[in-house]
């Protein structure tokens, strides 16, 4: 395979995850402006830190309010990671790499774009919200329907794969860099309604309350959280779950190509770290830095995966 | 540009009735129902949408990707016209392969005087880098997409030899498969020759020209300018449905006497590259110092045997539109038959006088660069006003050496399917040529290029052209 097209592989899927991920934050931001209006501004402030557009939102608007976060994140071409940016920066990823593409995923992707490019044409009032980000959900999903049932396991998929979890990693040791402190043991005060809106919207971002209330009944606390988030074996979106799943991936590579390169060792390293470790161990060493350290390393694996196998030169 | 002269119809005889070719898909089409038919095309929009069959318009921002429309009528030509066609069309093909091998070896086509050494030697297209060099195989043009109209039941005239890299196959080839899903009953009804395995063909025609470095089965690629090139589609479309690899310029690189590719695991030699970029861009050693594009170096494993180009550096000079004038002394010079599909008369503007002439029939000529391409810089004198012609007045004064004329041909029409029924529309047809040190093989059929504008002889998909699926009836 060619190097740019893994790379193109790689870079698709990111962008892909990315989309989702931005509209889960959207959604979940939201559902706090609706329930608690007092905490609106401080949460999408949150928000937008953890998308990593910030300063970019600043340079654009003077005041942080809903509507102009939500369009900011959703629709606006000038944000590089709005959710319209990044999922034509997944089509053209997947042009570029369109050999590789069975016709359902190149079409799913197409289709994709097409629906979403249509859908956020225009500002999207919090009437239309709900639908709109389904109807995200609801084509990425398509996408990864038609990879999931059409592509083999190969190179190709495996790429792929990489770039599904590098960034969704990424993503959730983010929501967790933003958010640390309303996990932190000395700050908690089980039943404070505060603390519950917070750690409600960090499962939130992640799609996960439902999930973590069934795997921990009548168990809701800062401890639980930070397990489940960064340590669980089955929520795939945790950080080790992530981790083992590059690992694999870039197993199932040595295996095709008959040799390991560096990102392996480092992805299994991480993987084998986390899954040797416990939540009092992390916090008592520092809850911040681990959670630093880790999107270090995760921006390791990912350099090293894009030299290792020439994505660029 | 209207066409008041009688044109030949495809389809209908003068007295309304239908031609033996059309006969079995006019009692079908009769039968439909309007509305599903209408319904039909639409989701034949949305197919090729959803396909992503688009073509970019450069410097349009919004509608930067855009489909080429799709007519559900088909152009429909006999075997026995078909058989008359392909007996030219090779003749022609195989001319313009010995034509280039001369003009890049010993130029006796020059020595004996049938053309000019001045149409050779001040000629853009021809490279003095080709001379005395060997294709792999000994094959100039792998790939040649001819243009071909008719003007009446047994004139055929050719309009342009694209012997560079023509492109459009793709459409053919989704035509069809486009009609194929709609259709299924129709094809049961008519017996169409084949046209799938055109990619199939196309992998076994380059492989076959493998150069002498090739040890195993040959490495394929096609090399695309990249996803913002107005004929993407067709580039990915190609090396996707040939099992090659898709390539640019900058995956590629010259390592040990070969043109390779920058793979997951290190560069991979490269046999034969299936280019769909311009000489110029191919390599800036030899041909574009100003220029970072291309392969440095890439020329000079070429020579050596190291690598097939196909098509080779400098065929251009075999399609150039004043070269096309002579078209004719050149099949007969390297056949020794007359030519069977005829050349549309042309008048040379470089010459004294037949820029005179040309000067005081503007209004009734065509007038083309003679290395435009697309339709654009062009006059169509009968549709143009009194000012386009002036203006175009000047331009010819300044360089008659860079235009030629010709006479507005009377293209032939098929219907296309209207909100009012079926109307008559111009079409030209571009039939796809493989050569190889195997023998030439011509796809039955082409792509059709349909002009939708009433009376309109443009069929250019950048000026409003559509496109038909082309039978050719296997009987």
């Amino acid at each position: 395979m060619l190097g740019k097209t893994a790379g193109g592989l790689f870079w698709m899927q990111r962008y892909l995850e990315r989309s989702e991920n931005i509209a889960r934050l959207v959604d979940a931001g939201f559902r706090i402006a609706l329930t608690r209006s007092e905490a609106a501004e401080d949460e999408w402030a949150s928000v937008l830190t953890t998308a990593g557009v910030r300063q970019a939102y600043a340079q654009r608007y003077d005041k942080v309010d809903g509507s102009s976060v939500i369009n900011f994140l959703l629709r606006d071409k000038t944000n590089p990671s709005s959710v319209l940016s990044v999922i034509e920066a997944a089509r053209n990823n997947a042009r570029l790499v369109r050999t590789a593409l069975t016709r359902e995923v190149w079409e799913a992707t197409n289709e994709c774009w097409m629906t979403l490019k249509e859908a956020l044409r225009t500002q999207i009032s919090d009437n239309e919200l709900p639908d709109v980000l389904s109807l995200i959900r609801q084509q990425s999903a398509q996408v990864r329907g038609a990879q999931s049932g059409t592509m083999m396991r190969n190179d190709i998929y495996f790429f792929a794969q990489l770039g599904t979890f590098v960034e969704r990693a990424d993503s959730t040791a983010r929501i967790l860099d933003v958010k640390y402190y309303v996990l932190l043991p000395s700050l908690s005060y089980v039943g404070s309604s505060l603390d519950n809106v917070q750690w409600e919207t960090i499962l939130r971002s992640v799609s996960a309350y439902r999930a973590f209330r069934w795997l921990n009944p009548g168990e809701t606390n800062p401890r639980n959280i930070a397990q489940f988030m960064i340590l669980d074996q089955v929520m795939p979106r945790s950080l080790s779950f992530c981790a083992s799943r590059m690992a694999s991936a870039l197993e199932a590579i040595a295996r095709e190509y008959g040799g390991a390169g560096d990102s392996l060792h480092q992805a299994a390293g991480l993987s084998q770290e986390l899954a040797n470790t416990n939540i009092d161990m992390i916090v008592d060493n520092g809850l911040h830095q681990f959670i630093q350290d880790f999107i270090k390393r995760n921006n390791s694996i990912s350099a090293q995966i894009e030299q290792e196998f020439r994505f660029y030169h | 540009m209207t066409g008041d002269k009688p044109h030949f119809d495809e389809m209908l005889l003068p007295d309304g009735s239908v031609r033996a070719p059309y006969s079995e898909f006019c009692e079908w089409y009769g039968a439909q129902d309007a509305s599903r038919l209408r319904t039909k095309a639409r989701d034949a929009e949305n197919f090729f949408r959803r396909t992503g069959i688009t073509f970019a318009v450069y410097g349009e921002e919004e509608a930067s990707e855009r489909l080429i429309p799709f007519d559900i009528v088909p152009r429909i030509i006999s075997g026995r016209e078909w058989a008359r066609l392909s007996r030219g069309i090779e003749q022609r093909v195989r001319a313009i392969n010995a034509f280039l091998h001369d003009i890049y070896h010993r130029q006796e086509i020059l020595r004996a005087g049938r053309i000019p050494v001045e149409l050779i030697a001040r000629n853009e297209a021809f490279l003095p880098q080709m001379i005395g060099m060997d294709p792999p195989g000994g094959i100039y043009t792998h790939i040649i997409g001819v243009d071909i109209v008719r003007t009446g039941p047994d004139q055929f005239y050719v309009l342009e030899d694209n012997a560079r890299t023509p492109s459009g196959v793709s459409y053919m080839l989704e035509n069809r498969e486009t009609m194929l899903h709609m259709f299924p009953e129709l094809f049961r009804k008519v017996r169409v020759r084949e046209v799938s395995d055109y990619p199939r063909k196309l992998r076994r025609s380059l492989a076959a020209s493998a150069p002498r470095a090739c040890n195993g089965p040959p490495e394929i690629a096609v090399l695309t300018p990249g996803i913002h090139n107005s004929a993407y589609f067709e580039h990915s479309f190609l090396a996707d449905q040939m099992g090659a690899e898709l390539v640019e310029v900058h995956d590629l690189r010259v390592v040990d006497g070969r043109v390779a590719m920058r793979t997951t695991q290190g560069y991979r030699a490269i046999d034969v590259l299936y280019r769909r970029v311009d000489d110029d861009f191919l390599d800036p050693l030899t041909f574009r110092p100003d220029s970072a594009l291309g392969v440095p170096g890439i020329m000079d494993v070429y020579r050596a045997g190291g690598i097939t180009i196909a098509n080779a550096p400098g065929t251009g000079i075999s399609d150039d539109k004043a070269i096309y004038s002579y078209m004719p002394e050149i099949v007969e010079f390297y056949t020794g038959e007359k030519a069977i599909l005829e050349n549309v008369p042309t008048w040379r503007c470089s010459e004294a006088d037949s820029l005179a002439y040309v000067m005081e029939h503007l209004h009734e000529l065509v007038v083309k660069e003679v290395h435009g391409s697309g339709g654009y810089g062009m006059l169509v004198g009968p549709a143009a006003s009194r000012k386009e012609i002036a203006a175009f007045r000047q331009k010819l004064k300044a360089r008659p050496g860079n235009y030629i004329a010709q006479p507005t041909l009377s293209l032939s029409t098929v219907p296309i399917m209207t909100r009012q029924g079926l109307a008559p529309r111009h079409v030209d047809l571009r039939p796809f040529v493989l050569v190889s040190p195997n023998g030439i093989d011509i796809t039955p059929g082409g792509l059709t290029r349909v002009a939708l504008k009433k009376g309109s002889l443009v069929v250019n998909s950048s000026q409003g052209g559509g496109t038909k699926d082309s039978w050719v009836l296997d009987e």
